[in-house]
């Protein structure tokens, strides 16, 4: 891919270190191939990658398009590929990555709509077909007061529900981009969340989508969801030990095909 | 609900990677380079054919050969399959690997049972 | 999401990377990835030299001593020796990810993932001694 020069002129530090900054540019009214746009930015000691690439909106050219919001790694929208690693913007220095250049690639295995915005629609359906949220055979009427919950019982689901939706672990997840199909990282455990979930009863509808060739099963284990995760969430452990309680109810079913479920 | 057989290979698998890592370093530590290079001397013919045909020996060696078999069919399937993007040829390679490995557990208690 | 959306003005072309053949080339935690999933080779490989050699066994002494002057081949020593350290990196791989698999628990509180590891690399060790007695006393 051509890359084509665009030196920055404004706000540079007197006397101060330069760092390049190679940025994915996708127009689609403009080229059918992507290219690589180079900006020189200044160097900042407290500057994250989304840092630079809002100087280089504000400052430089202001057509680059990129999603963020929070800058404090909650909101999960400011992820992409920084040097080929799936990592949120706001959560990475550009002083760990001198001298440079800084490689800035929207997040891999999804379309790109522009510069850096994928489309994320895929995931929102896959997300939603596994109903994460509490299902109840027969709801409690109010009167009947909250569904308890002890802290052992929330001990046993915190972990994967701390994630915030930011698809690091689907751009890191090269069965996910060979297979678009594949139900991924962040829905299962977003699925397992619910079905750990002491007052949820819903585990054998998302059974019939997550038990599945395309869902579970498609998994190989490559396991760097959860090194990329930013929050811990380890949704290659929630996959594990779904592919170890279906392959218990499997045999529970074989030999004992009267017992329920 | 549309069930699949997933569940049963990847037990196989599983298992037999567990007894993999665990036996496999140390077996082939002994008989395929410490006693042919002389490090250590070869226990006797007798003996040695007398340990196997233990029952709980020929059980064990069973396990270890049919389920690393297995192991590798689950494995292997999927590398196919992800490694070079051989979608397509699916159900081929299933039969492949899986039936390789069936022939391959008929052989081990075949020759475990006749030892 | 339908595979093929329409292109128009509102719903302009989207770009779409597709994954190279050998994409498992293209970065090293891939790379060791799939040599991890090309372990299982070794793993059943050697199972069928095991096999081979207890069939040498059931056939009798001299069939037996044959068997174990092939092991002494040069071409096998070195195939033996390649196939161990990718028999090793399976076991070590295979215990680092057991604690995604198991989620034990004593009490209110989660076994940390390294005791796990932690205990099936002692467990490894101990089995590896105990059938290294077994296998040789005689
Ligand atoms: S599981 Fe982790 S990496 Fe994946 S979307 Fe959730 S927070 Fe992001
Ligand atoms: S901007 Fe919200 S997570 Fe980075």
């Amino acid at each position: 891919m051509a890359v084509d020069s665009l030196a920055g002129n404004a706000a540079v530090v007197a006397g101060g270190e330069m760092v390049t900054l190679e940025v994915f540019r996708y127009r689609p009214e403009e080229e059918t191939e992507p290219v690589y746009q180079a900006y020189e930015v200044p160097v900042h000691k407290d500057w994250v990658v989304l840092d630079a690439l809002n100087h280089i909106k504000d400052h430089l050219d202001g057509t680059l398009s990129f999603r963020w919001s929070c800058r404090m790694g909650v909101c999960g929208s400011c992820g992409m590929m920084v040097n080929g690693d799936a990592t949120l913007t706001c959560a990475t220095f550009v002083e760990s990555l001198l001298p440079g250049p800084i490689r800035v690639g929207p997040l891999e295995n999804f379309p790109v709509v522009r510069d850096l915005i994928i489309e994320m629609n895929d995931f929102m359906e896959k997300l939603e077909s596994v109903k994460p949220w509490i299902i109840r055979d027969e709801e409690k009427s109010l009167e009947d007061g909250a569904y308890l919950q002890t802290p052992a019982q929330l001990a046993d689901f915190k972990q994967f529900s701390m994630c915030i939706n930011c698809l690091l672990c689907y751009a890191a997840c090269p069965v996910y981009g060979l297979e678009p199909s594949f139900t991924g990282p962040a829905v299962i455990a977003l699925a397992q969340r619910y079905n750990l979930d002491s007052r949820d009863q819903g585990a054998g509808e998302r059974n019939a989508i997550l038990n599945t060739d395309e869902g579970i099963w498609q998994c190989t284990l490559v396991g760097e969801c959860s090194v990329v995760c930013p929050k811990d969430v380890d949704p290659a452990a929630a996959i594990q030990r779904y592919k170890v309680s279906s392959t218990l109810q499997w045999y529970q079913k074989l030999l004992m095909p009267w017992s329920g479920k | 609900m549309k069930t699949t057989i997933e569940p049963f290979w990847w037990s196989l698998f599983g298992a037999g990677g567990t007894l993999a890592a665990l036996f496999i370093p140390i077996t082939l530590i002994i008989n395929g380079l410490a006693i042919p290079l002389g490090w250590l001397d070869a226990p006797a013919y007798e003996n040695v054919l007398q340990l196997a045909r233990h029952p709980l020996a020929r059980t064990y060696l069973f396990l270890l050969i049919s389920l690393s078999f297995y192991h590798w069919a689950h494995r292997f399937r999927f590398t196919l399959y992800d490694g070079l993007q051989l979608k397509h040829l699916n159900l081929l390679i299933a039969v492949i690997c899986y039936g390789g490995a069936t022939v391959g557990t008929i052989a081990a208690g075949y020759t475990l049972i006749n030892l | 999401m339908s595979a093929n959306p329409q292109h128009t003005p509102y719903h302009p072309r989207w770009y779409r990377a597709s994954m190279p053949i050998f994409w498992w080339m293209r970065r090293w935690i891939h790379a060791r990835f799939i040599l991890r999933e090309l372990t299982s080779i070794f793993v059943a490989g050697y199972a069928l030299v095991y096999l081979l050699q207890l069939r040498a066994l059931g056939l009798g002494p001299e069939a037996y001593a044959r068997f174990l002057d092939l092991l002494r081949s040069p071409l096998s020593i070195s195939l033996h020796g390649v196939s161990l350290v990718f028999v090793i990196y399976h076991s070590i791989t295979w215990f680092n990810l057991a604690p995604r698999a198991l989620a034990l628990r004593i009490g209110d509180r989660r076994v940390p993932d390294k005791v796990i590891a932690g205990l099936n690399f002692v467990a490894w060790i101990s089995i590896s001694a105990a059938l290294a007695w077994v296998t040789l006393k005689g």
